[in-house]
């Protein structure tokens, strides 16, 4: 019998709920369930396994199946199954300054890396993302993410690290564009439209 | 035992270390900041970061516990980048102000940024800043410094025994800080700022007055409370800048209390007595040292030659040293006289015959840890006794249970199993009792001395809980605190507590009073054995024609007050031999000869174990004074005396106490046997009178530390009276009351405090306000104003 499992679909979905399937089950049918991606925009990321899992590209994620030997091998986890949709009106500059700011917010202060690392991290990401990057900043947010994972007592350490080395890696295009023209990828009116409030 | 391998040296460790432990064996270094020794396990500064075999991450040595066949590279690459690593997350937000910062060159930051930290910084944004703390007099706050290890944390909490300091907010916005409103006020404050490893907290009284390296650093040894803790005094200039703890694990461990770490600043104050002078007329006036010696000298001379040796004695401090005793108990001996005496606030003295030996603590310190029962008598234990309160601390942790008996507590941050809040004169009874229940428990006669008196026994469920606390234990001792021996029936609680540890076969000690009241019966500073004369008591209560006071100041170390200073007054010549210049002195005195406080010349103190510590000054004495040994040895050649041809601090404490620093023994001896009956005082009393002797006013160099004297201890003295008592006498608290007795009155605020016994009223001693009372016990009237 194959176990089921739930996932917690939220984002740029026409439907986002709770949803109980097999595991093993393609991710564009779980993505279906909740109604496909709004407004009929390309889907251009997806967060497995809740906030702190790595982020992965649209692309990579339609080839998978929602279970954790595939997630994993495509470099993220199941994590709490809490799958985050992004669509193509996101800019992932500011999709990340807004979970590290979250991370940022919950480090308790207890140990080191994390205390002081997790506002490194906001601080560097704010920054790129209002026009004020440097070219040197994405290998220095890898390095102090490196710094972090796996010095710090509790997961949360990893937790705040892993978002930041996933977004780099898999859109460091995107980053690269803010830091040299100052501005978005994404135009501001698509996101603008892409952040509207769902009306079914 | 473990076979570990630690940087390729194999070791054998014992199991339950911590990676930590196990590398200080072999002698690798791990850098830290959070793990110390005599604290619990925080592991949140990850510095302490190593390599582990079979380990996926590296781990924190000081939290990560060796198994067999562990491999642990302390400075391999993976372990080195880890520690740099946090090296720069503990940067990025420090203000790297070292040039201004009090800690540079003493700092773990600095010296560990130095091999782990980066050349430059990478961390571009703004910097945190966090508000400064007020924690009192003592320690001084630069919170932005601070690396949030919470050491200072886990002192107030595990060693002081008090949260005083915790850890508020969360992430970057965490801060170190007292509680609301409050400051650190225990009485071993002085350590967080050993053990902050930054320089977020430093000393208040230091502040800026000299560099780390630019003082020597001078061993000595505490003249305050009767641990001797070892000091390191640090010295720019011919000047005390700060004193430091010495480690001694079996003394004071890496602690000091506050009284021993800044009473410092008295040695340089404006009250330092530098000259000679004598007083002629009504004036004093500054001389050489022949001319004031001559002065003391011819005077003896005569009074001895008019009136007869008995007519002079020496009350000398129990702050003073074994050589400065000695040499005053030889020379008032050598004029034919046996008064001397240095128990200035004890007034029972009627077992002086019966003493077998000097007083001690029955044990030594070290042991502390390994006792399981205890009874206290008589004591202000944390505050009297701060270090070896601590001590207790700890090992109550392990399983030791504290009794206690005393007519007023004020929380001793330590867990109190049995306490019994007894009226002064109701002690003895409730002793009999212990004493009773303990004998029908154990199965011990009781010595047939004590025979009638048992019928005086009172038993309540708090005796019984006593006994049988005592009883049950193994490694039992049975400690008579300060107020015990000032009591005025100090010798009965004396025997009764002797008796007790009989019974109970329990170990039998004197806490002490003073730094060297051990060494004071060795060096025959007291009336009795080879000539015997007046105690301490009886020279203050008719008057002498001469008295030399050495480093006593009457109206606040003698148990009578200005009483004391009356009788004093009367006398034909005073000698005060002091390292500074009282007000009262002036008026009482004819010369005053400036002898050198503890950091200015060598001496002796022997500890309440028995440990003869020896010291040598530290800086020069200041102006004209002198080191007081030396002082009284001219003035006993001067006399004509045999036994003053002493050439070297040696030779005088080799006459003194054989010199050795384990004192013999035999000497140490708590064992009493009086002949007849005991018989106790019983009677009734009304409102009677507890004094403490709080922890900043108990000497004259404490007494003029401006520091100390500003912290939350060295309040004004309060009439502390629980509510009954205070309906009782008509008296609210929070008004003015007088307090009197027989011979004076104090005009003090009533407080409301229920630790104090019924019928009591606590209120302090050694303080200007309350010396006028003319006694520390017996019963006092409270009225309202």
């Amino acid at each position: 019998m194959v176990e089921q499992s739930f996932f917690s679909v939220s984002g740029h979905v026409n439907r986002p709920g709770n949803f109980e399937i097999p595991l093993g089950t393609p991710f564009s049918t779980l993505l279906e369930m909740a109604g496909g991606v709004r407004g009929g925009r390309k889907l251009k990321a997806v967060i497995p396994g809740g906030s702190s899992a790595p982020v992965l590209p649209g692309s990579v994620m339609m080839d998978c199946t929602m279970d954790y030997d595939s997630i994993s091998k495509a470099g993220s986890m199941l994590g709490s199954g809490a799958v985050i949709v992004m669509d193509e009106s996101t800019c992932m500059v500011k999709a990340l300054e807004r979970l590290s700011y979250f991370y940022f917010e919950e480090s308790c202060g207890q140990c080191t890396p994390c205390r002081e690392g997790t506002g490194w991290l906001y601080r560097v990401v704010h920054r790129i993302e209002n026009g004020l990057g440097r070219p040197d900043d994405l290998d220095l947010l890898n390095s102090v993410t490196t710094n972090i994972m796996g010095r710090t007592i509790c997961a949360l350490g990893d937790a705040a690290s892993m978002p930041v080395q996933s977004f780099v890696k898999h859109f460091g295009e995107e980053f690269a564009f803010h830091i040299e023209h100052k501005k978005c990828l994404v135009p501001k009116d698509v996101q603008h439209e892409g952040s509207k409030i769902y009306v079914a | 035992m473990l076979d570990i391998e630690i940087d390729g040296k194999q070791l054998q460790v014992s199991d339950g270390i911590t990676v930590m432990e196990a590398a200080n064996q072999v002698g690798a270094y791990v850098p830290h900041f959070c793990y110390h020794k005599k604290l619990s396990i925080a592991a949140n500064c990850r510095m302490c970061l190593v390599q582990v075999e079979k380990a996926p991450k590296p781990l924190p040595a000081c939290a990560t516990p060796v198994t067999n066949g562990m491999k642990v590279w302390t400075h391999s690459e993976q372990a080195v980048k880890a520690q740099k690593g946090v090296m720069e997350f503990l940067l990025i937000n420090h203000p790297l102000d070292c040039p201004i910062c009090d800690q540079g060159g003493e700092c773990q930051l600095q010296d560990l940024s130095v091999g782990y930290g980066g050349a430059q910084s990478r961390y571009q944004e703004e910097k945190r800043v966090v508000s400064n703390k007020d924690l009192g007099p003592l320690v001084s706050t630069d919170m932005t410094r601070c690396i949030n290890c919470t050491r200072c944390v886990r002192f107030t909490t595990e060693i002081a025994g008090l949260m005083e300091l915790g850890q508020a907010f969360r992430g970057e916005h965490a801060e170190i800080m007292p509680f609301v409103e409050k400051t650190v006020d225990t009485e071993l404050s002085g350590n967080i700022i050993d053990l902050c490893p930054v320089g977020a907290l430093t000393s208040k009284p230091f502040r800026f007055a000299a560099r780390a390296w630019e003082m020597s650093r001078r061993k000595s040894v505490s003249p305050h409370d009767s641990l001797g803790s070892n000091l390191v005094v640090q010295v720019k200039h011919d000047t005390v800048k700060r004193v430091l703890p010495l480690e001694n694990e079996e003394i004071n461990e890496c602690w000091l209390s506050d009284k021993d770490r800044f009473s410092y600043e008295a040695l340089n104050g404006a009250e330092r007595l530098t000259r000679p002078m004598v007083k002629q007329g009504n004036s004093w006036i500054e001389t050489e040292w022949s001319v004031a010696l001559e002065y003391v000298a011819n005077g003896l001379k005569s009074i001895v030659a008019e009136h007869g040796a008995d007519s002079i004695g020496a009350l000398a401090s129990p702050h003073a040293t074994s050589e400065e005793l000695y040499l005053t108990q030889s020379l008032i001996r050598g004029l034919g006289s046996g008064n001397v005496d240095f128990r200035l606030r004890q007034t029972d003295f009627s077992l002086d015959e019966s003493l077998t030996g000097a007083p001690w603590l029955g044990m030594s310190v070290a042991n502390i840890g390994t006792l399981d029962r205890v009874l206290i008598i008589g004591s202000f234990f944390r505050k009297d006794h701060p270090l070896i309160a601590q001590r207790v601390r700890q090992a109550v942790k392990k399983g030791m249970k504290v009794s206690a008996i005393n007519p007023a507590f004020d929380d001793w941050q330590l867990p109190i199993a049995n306490k019994l809040v007894v009226s002064p004169d109701q002690m003895s009874r409730r002793l009999l009792g212990i004493l009773k229940a303990l004998s029908d428990q154990k199965g011990v006669e009781v010595s047939s001395v004590f025979g009638e008196a048992l019928a005086d026994a009172v038993i309540d469920d708090g005796v019984l809980a006593v006994a049988g606390s005592l009883a049950s234990g193994r490694r039992v001792a049975v400690w008579l605190g300060n107020f015990a021996i000032q009591h005025g029936n100090a010798s009965d609680i004396h025997l009764l507590a002797h008796e007790i540890s009989r019974v109970s076969g329990a170990r039998f000690g004197f806490l002490g009073e003073a730094a060297n009241s051990v060494g004071g019966y060795l060096a025959g500073a007291v009336p009795f054995g080879k000539l015997k004369g007046k105690n301490a008591s009886e020279m203050l209560s008719t008057a002498l024609k001469a008295y030399l006071l050495l480093n006593v100041e009457p109206e606040l170390d003698c148990a009578s007050g200005f009483a004391a200073v009356e009788t004093i007054a009367k006398a034909d010549m005073v000698a005060v031999f002091s390292a500074f210049k009282s007000k009262a002195a002036l008026d009482y005195a004819d010369v005053l000869l400036p002898i050198s406080p503890f950091t200015e010349t060598a001496g002796t103190f022997v500890n309440c174990e028995g440990r003869a510590q020896s010291f040598y000054p530290v800086v020069k004495s200041l102006g004209d004074s002198r080191p007081g040994w030396k002082v009284i040895r001219v003035l006993g050649e001067m006399l004509g005396l045999a036994g003053f041809a002493l050439d070297s601090i040696e030779e005088v404490r080799k006459a003194s106490f054989g010199g050795q620093s384990s004192v013999d023994e035999s000497k140490l001896n708590n064992t009493v046997s009086r002949e007849g009956a005991f018989v106790s005082s019983v009677a009734t009393q009304g409102l009677q009178r507890v004094a403490d002797i709080p922890i900043y006013f108990c000497d004259p160099v404490v007494r003029r530390s401006s520091s100390l004297q500003a912290t939350k201890d060295a309040s004004e003295p309060v009439a502390r009276m629980n509510r009954r008592s205070l309906t009782q006498h008509g008296v609210e608290a929070g008004t003015r009351v007088r307090v009197s007795t027989g011979r004076g009155q104090a005009v003090v605020l009533a407080v409301e405090d229920e630790g104090v016994a019924d019928g009591c009223v606590r209120l302090a001693g050694a303080h200007l306000l309350t010396a006028h009372l003319g006694t520390l016990n017996g019963e006092v009237s409270v009225e309202r104003l």
